[in-house]
C-alpha cells in the first residue's frame, strides 16, 4: 500500500499552508446578515416586513416630528408658521408647561413642589442604593412630613403633631418592651391613637397660636398635572409595600379569623376595578363617615389607590413566601427566633428578594393607574390635556399632548423596571 | 424515689393550672388573645361604618332599596346587543351594559392572546430586527398607561379617519377595504353582516330573544366540536394500536364546517354589505368608535403583557427538553407543538388568567371614550338619575366581583387539568 503511494505521489507537502480566510458568505457583515436576518425564507419574509414597517413609520412620522414648531401661542399661529406643511406643534407643551407640571398650583410657590421633588429623590436614594451612608435613612423617615408641609403648607405644627404621635408610640413600645411583645405592640398603637385623637388637636392649636410659623396653605384642588400623579403614585408606593407585607403575613397566618379577613379583603379588592373604588372614594365616603366630616379628595384617592395596590402586593409577596423552602422557617424556629424576628431576619429578606419583579410590576401598575383619577375630576395630565383642548387657542391638538404625557410616563415606568433588573442582578446569590 | 423519677419522664406533662397571664405569655393562648382583640376591633370598625351610613341615609331622607331597578331608565344606549329602548327599566339598562362589557372583554382577550403569543415567540426569534421590533412594542405599551392608549386610539378613530362623505363621488378621497366590504370612517367601522333569507323568527326566553337560526348554527357548531373530539380520540387509539396515525384533517374539517355550511345554505345566508346612503353608511354591522378604541387599546396594551408571559413561559422550559426532542429526530415545528408548548403552557396559564381578569376590569375605563359598559350604565347614568349611589355602586361591585371570581374559577379548573401530573 505504502509502496504504491510513494510511487504515485511525486510530491509531498512538508509545511502547513497559511490559514485562509473563510469564504465571503461566512464572515463579517455578510455572515451576520445571513445568520440573523436571512437564515430561511420565513426569516427573510419577517425581516422584509419589519424593514417595511420601520420604513413606513419613519416616512409617516419622521417629517412631522422634524418639522416641529416650538414657539407659538395657539394652534392657529402654529399652523401659520407651518404654512401648510405637515409638522408637529410642540409649542403647546412650552405654552402650557407649568400647567402640565403643576396644574393650578400658585405660580409664586412653584419652588415648593420642585423642592419637594428634589428632596424626595434624596430621601429615596439611600433606600435604592445601599452604597450611600445609612444615616440618610433618618431623612427618608422624616421626608413624608417635610414633603407634606412643602406641598400643602399650612401650619407647620400639624405634621409635627402627627410625627409626635409616632414618637409617642415608639416610647410606649420601648417602655413596655420587657413585658410582652403583644402588650408593647398594643401599647404603642394605643399611645399613637391616643395622641392623635386626644392631644394632637389641642397641641396643634396651642402651638399655632403661640408660634404661627409655616408655609402658605395650598388647597388640594389647586394640584394638577404630573404633580398629582407623582404625589398619589409615590404615596401609594411608599404605603402599599409595608401594608402588603402585613396583609400577606395575615393571609398565611394560622389564626383563622385574621386569615379569613385578609382573604376576603384581598379577593374583594382584586375582584373589582380600581375605578369603582375611586368612585366609592368620591361618592360614597360621605355615607360611611360621621355626618359633617369631609376630607381632602387627594387624600381619599391616596387611601383607595393604596388599598388597591396593597391587595396586589400581598399576593405578590405571598408568592415569594410560598417559594421559600420550608427548611428556612424551621431553621428560624430552631434558632429560637420569635415570629417577628424570624420574619425580619430570615424570611422577609429572602421572600422579598424573590418577589422583586412582582413588587416593581405592582409599583409600575400603581403609577400608571394614577391616570384613572381623571374620572373623579382630579386634573391629572390626561384631565389637563382635555382642559387644554377645551381652550380655543389649542382646540384640536391631540398627538403632541399624548406624546408628551406618554413619554413622561414611559420615563418613570421604564426606569423603575430597569432599577428592578439592576436590583435583581445585585442580589443574585446563586452563581448560575 | 421511684415516684420522682416517674414524674421526670418527658411523657408526663406538667399539670399547671391555667393562669390569666398565659393569655399573654403562652404561645398556645396568645393567638386566641390576638384574634379576640382583632375581631373586637374589626366589629367595632364595621359597626361604626354601618351606624354612620344609617345616620347619613336618615339625614338625607333616603332609604336602602333596589326598587329603582324596575323603574323606567329614560336614557338611550348606543350599542345594544339585546332589545332596549329608553322606556325599559334600569335593570334592563344594566344588563345591556353588562353584555357590552362582556363583548368588549372577549374581543380584547382574543386580540391580546393572539398578539401576545406572536410577539412573545418573535421576541425570542434569532432574527435580529424582528426581536428588536417586538421589544420596542412590549416596552412601549407596557410602560404607558392603558388609559392613554385608549384615548390615543379613540383620537385616531375620530380624528384621522375619513368622514363618510369622503367615500362619495366619482373620485372619492377614501375607499373601502377588502373588495368594497369594510368601511373605516370617523363614525366607526362598518363590516358586512350575515343575514338569513329564510328566517325562523326569534325565541322568547324572557330576558333575551335570540334568533332561532343563530341558535341552531351554534348548536350544530358545538355538536361538531364534540364529534371532532371523538374523531381525534379515535385517531389516537389507532395510533396507539398500530403506530400509524390516520389522517384526520379532512374529517375534522368536514365535521366542523360541513353542517354549518349546510345550515347556512338551507337558511339562505348572505352577506349584507355596508352601503353609503345619505350622510352615513347603512346596513352591515356598525362597530362604534368607542368599541374599536377600547378593543385596540385594551387588546394591544395587554398583548404586551401576554408577550412577556409567553416569553418567560418558553424560557422556563430547560434547553435539555428541546435538545432531547431534536435528538429523537423531531423537527422544530413538532418540537414546539409536542414538547415545548405543553410544558410552557403550565407556566403561562396562571398569569394569563390574571391578564384576562385585568382586561375584564379595565373595560370599566370605557367612560373615557363613551363606551356604554356596565360602569357607564348602572354605575354612571342610572346612579346620576336616581341618586342611588350606595345601592348602585354596591350592585356594580358585586357584579364585577362575581364576574372576576367566576373567570378565575373557570380558569383554575382548566389550570388543574393541564397541571403537571406528578407521581
Amino acid at each position: 500500500m505504502s509502496d504504491t503511494h510513494s510511487n504515485t505521489v511525486s510530491y509531498v507537502r512538508d509545511s502547513m499552508l497559511p490559514q485562509q480566510e473563510p469564504p465571503l458568505k461566512d464572515r463579517g457583515a455578510v455572515k451576520w446578515l445571513r445568520e440573523n436576518l436571512f437564515s430561511g425564507w420565513l426569516n427573510t419574509v419577517l425581516t422584509l416586513l419589519s424593514i417595511l414597517t420601520v420604513w413606513f413609520i419613519i416616512i409617516e412620522i419622521g417629517p412631522w416630528l422634524m418639522n416641529t414648531v416650538w414657539n407659538a401661542g395657539s394652534l392657529r399661529e402654529c399652523r401659520e408658521i407651518l404654512d401648510g406643511t405637515s409638522g408637529a406643534c410642540f409649542a403647546v407643551i412650552k405654552d402650557r408647561w407649568h400647567q402640565l407640571m403643576f396644574g393650578f398650583y400658585p405660580p409664586e410657590y412653584y419652588w415648593r413642589p420642585v423642592l419637594a421633588f428634589v428632596l424626595m429623590l434624596v430621601a429615596v436614594a439611600p433606600i435604592l442604593f445601599a452604597e450611600l451612608p445609612r444615616k440618610m435613612l433618618y431623612f427618608s423617615a422624616l421626608f413624608p412630613f417635610v414633603g407634606y408641609h412643602l406641598l400643602w403648607g399650612g401650619s407647620i405644627w400639624l405634621p409635627v403633631a402627627v410625627l409626635l404621635g409616632f414618637v409617642a408610640g415608639y416610647i410606649a413600645f420601648r417602655l413596655l418592651d420587657r413585658m410582652s411583645s403583644l402588650i408593647s405592640t398594643l401599647g404603642a398603637v394605643a399611645a399613637t391613637l391616643a395622641w392623635w385623637f386626644l392631644l394632637a388637636g389641642p397641641f396643634n392649636a396651642a402651638m399655632t397660636s403661640v408660634l404661627p410659623i409655616g408655609l402658605e396653605f395650598v388647597r388640594s384642588d389647586a394640584f394638577g398635572g404630573f404633580l398629582v400623579s407623582v404625589v398619589i403614585g409615590v404615596s401609594g408606593i411608599a404605603l402599599s409595600l409595608p401594608l402588603g407585607i402585613l396583609l400577606a403575613l395575615g393571609r398565611r397566618s394560622e389564626m383563622i379569623f385574621v386569615k379569613s379577613v385578609c382573604v376576603v379583603f384581598i379577593e374583594f379588592i382584586r375582584g373589582v376595578p380600581l375605578i369603582t373604588l375611586l368612585f366609592t372614594a368620591s361618592l360614597l365616603l360621605n355615607y360611611f363617615l360621621p355626618p359633617g366630616t369631609s376630607f381632602d379628595l387627594i387624600l381619599r384617592v391616596i387611601i383607595m389607590v393604596t388599598l388597591f395596590a396593597t391587595a396586589y402586593m400581598a399576593e405578590v409577596i405571598r408568592g415569594g413566601l410560598a417559594a421559600l423552602p420550608k427548611g428556612q422557617y424551621e431553621a428560624a424556629d430552631a434558632l429560637g427566633l420569635d415570629y417577628w424576628k424570624a420574619q425580619r431576619l430570615i424570611i422577609m429578606p429572602q421572600a422579598l428578594k424573590i418577589s422583586i419583579p412582582g413588587i416593581v410590576n405592582t409599583f409600575i401598575g400603581l403609577f400608571k393607574d394614577t391616570t384613572l383619577v381623571v374620572f373623579i375630576g382630579l386634573l391629572d395630565p390626561i384631565g389637563l390635556s382635555n382642559a387644554i383642548r377645551a381652550d380655543t387657542n389649542w382646540n384640536g391638538i391631540y398627538w403632541e399632548l399624548f406624546i408628551f404625557i406618554g413619554a413622561l410616563f414611559f420615563i418613570f415606568c421604564f426606569s423603575m423596571s430597569r432599577y428592578s433588573q439592576y436590583l435583581e442582578r445585585k442580589l443574585k446569590t446563586d452563581h448560575r | 424515689m421511684s415516684s420522682t423519677s416517674d414524674a421526670r419522664t418527658p411523657t408526663a406533662a406538667p399539670k399547671a393550672a391555667f393562669r390569666l397571664s398565659m393569655l399573654l405569655y403562652d404561645q398556645r393562648y396568645r393567638s386566641i388573645t390576638i384574634q379576640i382583640i382583632f375581631l373586637f376591633a374589626l366589629m367595632l370598625g364595621i359597626a361604626w361604618l354601618v351606624d354612620n351610613t344609617i345616620n347619613n341615609l336618615r339625614a338625607l331622607g333616603k332609604d336602602f332599596s333596589f326598587s329603582f331597578l324596575t323603574a323606567p331608565a329614560g336614557y338611550d344606549i348606543n350599542q345594544r346587543p339585546i332589545e332596549y329602548d329608553s322606556q325599559m327599566t334600569h335593570g334592563r339598562a344594566a344588563l345591556v351594559g353588562l353584555l357590552n362589557t362582556a363583548i368588549l372583554a372577549v374581543m380584547a382577550c382574543a386580540l391580546a392572546t393572539i398578539l401576545g403569543v406572536i410577539a412573545g415567540v418573535l421576541r425570542l426569534s434569532n432574527n435580529w430586527i424582528v426581536a428588536r421590533l417586538m421589544t420596542v412594542y412590549v416596552e412601549l405599551f407596557r410602560n404607558i398607561p392603558t388609559l392613554v392608549w385608549i384615548i390615543i386610539f379613540g383620537a385616531i378613530m375620530t380624528e384621522s379617519m375619513p368622514a363618510p362623505s369622503a367615500f362619495r363621488g366619482d373620485d372619492p378621497s377614501a375607499s373601502m377595504f377588502l373588495n368594497e366590504s369594510v368601511a373605516v370612517t370617523n363614525r366607526g367601522v362598518y363590516i358586512p353582516s350575515i343575514q338569513f333569507a329564510n328566517s325562523l323568527g326569534t325565541v322568547n326566553l324572557g330576558v333575551v330573544s335570540p334568533s332561532i337560526n343563530w341558535l341552531l348554527v351554534f348548536a350544530v357548531l358545538i355538536a361538531g366540536i364534540y364529534a371532532n373530539k371523538a374523531i381525534l380520540k379515535n385517531a389516537t387509539a389507532v395510533q396507539n394500536a398500530t403506530g400509524i396515525r390516520p389522517k384526520t384533517w379532512w374529517k375534522s374539517l368536514a365535521v366542523l364546517l360541513g353542517p354549518v355550511l349546510v345550515l347556512f345554505i338551507v337558511f339562505g345566508a348572505f352577506l349584507e354589505y355596508p352601503e353609503l346612503r345619505g350622510f352615513n353608511f347603512a346596513d352591515g354591522t356598525h362597530l362604534r368608535n368607542s368599541l374599536i378604541a377600547m378593543w385596540l387599546g385594551l387588546g394591544i396594551y395587554t398583548g404586551a403583557f401576554v408577550a412577556e408571559i409567553v416569553r418567560s413561559g418558553i424560557l422556563a422550559i430547560s434547553r435539555g427538553q428541546s435538545e432531547a426532542a431534536f435528538a429523537l429526530g423531531m423537527q422544530p415545528g413538532k418540537t414546539m407543538r409536542l414538547v415545548i408548548l405543553p410544558q410552557a403552557l403550565r407556566v403561562i396559564v396562571p398569569p394569563l388568567i390574571s391578564q384576562y381578569l385585568n382586561i375584564t376590569k379595565n373595560t370599566s375605563l370605557g367612560l373615557a371614550v363613551g363606551y356604554m359598559d356596565l360602569r357607564s350604565t348602572l354605575g354612571g347614568i342610572t346612579i346620576n338619575q336616581t341618586g342611588r349611589e350606595l345601592e348602585g355602586m354596591l350592585l356594580m361591585m358585586l357584579i364585577y366581583l362575581a364576574v372576576s371570581l367566576s373567570i378565575s374559577g373557570a380558569m383554575n379548573i382548566y389550570n388543574n387539568r393541564i397541571m403537571l401530573k406528578e407521581r
